[in-house]
């Protein structure tokens, strides 16, 4: 039986048996309100989301933007060109687009278009501000293998920094779990909008990310605690252990289903193995935490000794010692501008590393990892602009404006829904008021699924969160 | 008066170290931020024995002079960043490489990590490589709420003794969250503790014989930490205080008063709403200008345009980076403050000379004029962008090398899959 199928006749079977005494455990069913939005990807029982989202766009206006200087992430820069959002969609993007008569006109003479900012690695509501111990949910630190917890759990909508990325022109992030273990957990993809429930921000039908870790991490957390892995080694052999696993529940469940999937005989169902199950069915992404060029290369061999894509190595700082490997197998990087030194690992740092992996023909992404950085995005890009310029390579503003946007979104799973300003993409939209990569430039107004969710220039469109409300602070009068 | 002389003496030797080159530079045809005056649009540089030796827009350049051509470009004083660790880390968690804070509590305020710095270490290379020359070093607060002596390094020098151009700088010293911490764990035990201490200091100044015959009652502080803090008393060396919420910045305002001391606020997350206080109190301000998260309850109102409101209400601010490997983002943040409000000009003195006037050395450096050391950037552009490149470094008339480990990885790695190694390459 083709895979695909016997999931189907799975899911049906789990469905089927709701009633019975065998499935109280189990809830794997896709869920109804998820498909009745026309948004829930057909995913296998080991992908089944029981918190599906609840996403709704927020009020949109059919809007045409003019007279702007467009980047658009999927070709050249476009001059004194429009766009056009309707319904919560990019309808057309070029230098003759008529407005329609119920348009909203925006004059962007001297302002830039981008898609809205994505970024890869982000802990906004898992490690909120205030910083304080009770809100710190981002590291299940307990065990070296915790595949089994969700970053969306931890997730605190009321992070007053979402509203900060949202100023900074981030639309989309995967929220992930530390890296304190091999396998972190499930991370999610959210858009940036004002939510009372992580549902409410969950991206529809944005594939689970799967946090792993490498290197010193892992190793210095479990390795100080007398227990594996206190070593590199030790990493990878956890890592293969529970693949070893993973794909034997992977296999039980499977026979069940081709067995007739008799409810009196599902197997038990195992969180941790639920989920890399579903990165073995390739529904969840793998998003790798590692460092150095010898890590990466092997994890690169140790996907493929168990059958699994890595969509995106994360921090990657020397990715470019081998890009090659990288451009090959088709796997991101997720890096930062220029951070380096602060470890052993990252001691290799070089401000061409993204530059670097792009030429070779990778998949290079500028990621934050920090909620101070993913602020500024746009300017972390800028200055690899800067350092492969004085390197004399080739890097246009049409190459470094990817980096943020439909990279990113590749990563993620949802380049064919967002990421570049194309007809049909959701108008998740930036305008700046000048060239996106001038230190001076601020994000003007931001657009997401076509709704304008943030404008600098009127207070009652800038969101505030729970927190800071009463917490407002301003000058004191003495 | 004897001790002023040999504070001098010392300020004097620390200032003579090291041999600057006899060569002279000229940089003509530049667009030049001399900080002491209006932009000259199309001007020369003169630069000899370490000092500036003319500036203008019709200067000669002397005969055997090498020139450097910078047409399109501009010229600034080297950067200052206010507030580093560099010399004192190479690798942030190898412990043993990183000398900003101790945890032995009697010698904080004597600690002075001059005696641990490292001119060799790969962040001053990579940050002296950005245009940035001159930095304090600062310790990081360790077990006492006193952390010891800020100074003053040259990133272009090549021992630790020549680093140090001013030593101490100042004494550091934090309130607020990490104050209460460090103090038994309430706000106020912090600022009782600092005027026990300076009560000691000031019964020590004038009991000293006392103090050696143990006869004198029992101080809070070593001899050592009593020595150190003498000339913090005497307002000679100013206290740095590390504060952030707006109700702890006017108590140390308050505070600084009490006990007679020059003060220097740092970090000053929430300076903005009490920016009129600080103001008329004269104090001046070390922020990052690039902080805004509400990170903690005393941080509640982090704004982008922190540096631009102090800078409105007539506070003289300087920018810090607070780090080590990112001090070399000290142009980013101060580029921020412009997009956030500041005035350029503002945002550039806030790391060339109102940084020198807060450090107390405007007086040889900070500024392009004649007779200052001659720190001096060519850069291909607005130095605040991100897209501009920096051309020449001269730190103390001699140009350093913007060569650093992380260009040769790159060189290294420019191209990879020949036949041998890279290991075989530079």
């Amino acid at each position: 039986m083709h895979l695909r199928a016997w999931l189907w006749v799975l899911a049906a079977a789990t469905t089927a048996g709701c009633a019975s005494a065998a499935s109280q455990t189990t809830s794997s069913a896709p869920s109804p309100r998820a498909e009745a939005a026309g948004t829930a990807e057909k995913a296998s029982v080991f992908a089944a989301d029981p918190f599906a989202s609840t996403y709704q766009p927020l009020p949109s206006r059919t809007t045409l933007i003019r007279n702007a200087t467009i980047l658009t992430a999927a070709g050249p820069v476009l001059h004194n060109a429009s766009l056009l959002m309707r319904d919560g969609r990019i309808v057309e993007v070029g230098t003759n687009v008529q407005a329609p008569a119920d348009a909203v006109v925006i004059d962007a003479t001297g302002k830039w278009v981008t898609p809205g900012v994505i970024d890869t690695h982000s802990h906004l509501g898992v490690y909120p501000a205030p910083g304080v111990d009770a809100l710190a949910d981002g590291n299940e630190m307990t065990a070296p293998n915790t595949a089994e917890v969700w970053a969306e759990h931890s997730v605190w909508p009321q992070d007053p920094q979402f509203a900060l990325a949202l100023a900074g022109g981030v639309t989309t992030m995967q929220i992930l779990p530390g890296s304190a273990n091999l396998f972190g957990g499930r991370g999610v993809t959210v858009k940036n909008v004002p939510a009372r429930t992580v549902q409410e921000m969950k991206f529809p039908g944005a594939p689970h990310g799967l946090k792993m870790a490498c290197g010193e991490n892992p190793s210095r957390v479990y390795g100080s605690r007398g227990r594996s892995p206190m070593t590199g080694m030790g990493n990878v052999a956890g890592y293969r252990e529970a693949w070893i696993r993973a794909q034997r529940y992977r296999d039980e469940w499977k026979r069940w289903a081709e067995n007739g999937a008799d409810p009196a005989r599902m197997p038990q169902r195992n969180l941790q193995l639920e989920t890399l199950a579903a990165v073995l069915e390739g529904e969840i992404l793998v998003h790798n935490h590692c460092y150095r060029a010898d890590e990466l290369a092997v994890m690169v061999d140790l996907a493929k000794e168990f059958g699994y894509r890595i969509s995106s190595f994360h921090h990657a700082v020397e990715a470019y010692k081998v890009r090659d490997i990288l451009a090959r197998e088709g796997i991101c990087a997720s890096m930062w501008a220029d951070w380096w030194g602060f470890k052993m690992e990252a001691y290799d740092g070089i401000l061409e590393n993204i530059a670097l992996v792009h030429e070779a023909g990778g998949c290079a992404i500028v990621h934050s990892d920090d909620a101070s950085g993913i602020q500024r995005l746009n300017q972390e890009a800028a200055k690899v602009i800067r350092a492969a310029r004085e390197a004399g390579m080739g890097i246009d503003y049409e190459d470094a404006i990817r980096w943020i946007t439909i990279n990113p979104a590749k990563a993620l799973g949802i380049a064919d829904r967002t990421g570049s300003l194309e007809p049909g993409k959701m108008a998740d939209v930036v305008i700046w008021s000048g060239d996106p990569f001038s230190v001076y430039t601020r994000a003007e107004k931001v657009f997401i699924d076509g709704a304008l969710v943030y404008d600098r220039n009127d207070p009652r469109l800038q969101p505030k969160s729970d927190f800071m409300v009463g917490n407002e602070r301003k000058e004191v009068v003495s | 008066m004897k001790r002023a002389v040999a504070v001098a003496s010392v300020v004097a030797l620390l200032a003579g170290a090291g041999t600057a080159s006899g060569q002279t530079i000229a940089i003509t045809n530049a667009r030049i931020h001399t900080m002491a005056g209006p932009v000259i649009e199309r001007g020369t540089v003169v630069i000899r024995d370490g000092y500036i030796a003319a500036v203008g827009a019709g200067v000669e350049v002397p005969a055997g002079a090498r020139i450097i051509d910078a047409a399109g470009k501009v010229v600034t004083p080297g950067f200052i960043d206010s507030g580093t660790q560099l010399g004192l880390v190479e690798v942030g968690a190898v412990q043993g490489t990183v000398d900003s804070r101790v945890r032995d509590d009697r010698i904080t305020a004597a600690f002075n990590p001059a005696d641990g710095l490292d001119p060799q270490s790969s962040p001053v290379a990579v940050t002296r490589a950005e245009g940035i020359t001159r930095a304090i070093v600062a310790p990081s607060p360790g077990a006492s709420l006193i952390a010891g002596q800020a100074v003053l390094v040259d990133l272009g020098a090549e021992t630790p003794m020549e680093m140090v151009r001013k030593s101490p700088a100042g004494m550091v010293a934090v309130l607020g969250e990490r104050g209460s911490q460090l103090s038994g764990g309430a706000r106020a035990a912090a600022i009782l503790r600092l005027r026990e201490v300076f009560e000691d200091v000031r019964d020590y100044m004038v009991n000293r014989r006392a103090f050696e015959t143990a006869s004198r009652r029992e101080y809070s502080l070593s001899r050592l930490d009593l020595e150190a803090l003498v000339p913090v008393a005497r307002g000679e060396v100013p206290l740095i205080l590390e504060v952030h919420r707006s109700s702890d910045i006017l108590v140390a305002l308050g505070l600084a008063k009490e006990l007679r001391v020059r003060l220097v606020l740092a970090g000053v997350t929430e300076g903005w709403m009490v920016a009129d206080e600080i103001a008329a109190a004269g104090v001046p301000v070390v922020i990052n200008p690039l902080v805004n998260l509400p990170n903690s309850f005393q941080e509640l109102g982090a704004t982008l345009e922190n540096a631009a409101r102090l800078h409105a209400a007539g506070v003289t601010v300087a920018f810090a980076s607070f780090d080590a490997h990112n001090s070399r983002n000290l142009k980013q943040a101060a580029g921020n403050a412009v997009a956030y409000g500041m005035p350029h000009d503002a945002a550039l003195r806030a790391i060339t000379v109102d940084a020198a006037r807060v450090w107390g050395v405007d007086d040889r450096y900070g500024t392009i004029e004649v007779g200052k050391e001659a720190d001096v950037v060519v850069w291909s552009g607005d130095p605040l962008e991100l897209t501009t490149s920096v051309e020449h470094v001269i730190i103390r008339g001699r140009e350093v090398s913007t060569d650093n480990r992380q260009k040769r990885l790159f060189e290294r790695y420019r191209h990879i899959g020949g036949p041998m190694p890279t290991a075989y390459s530079n």
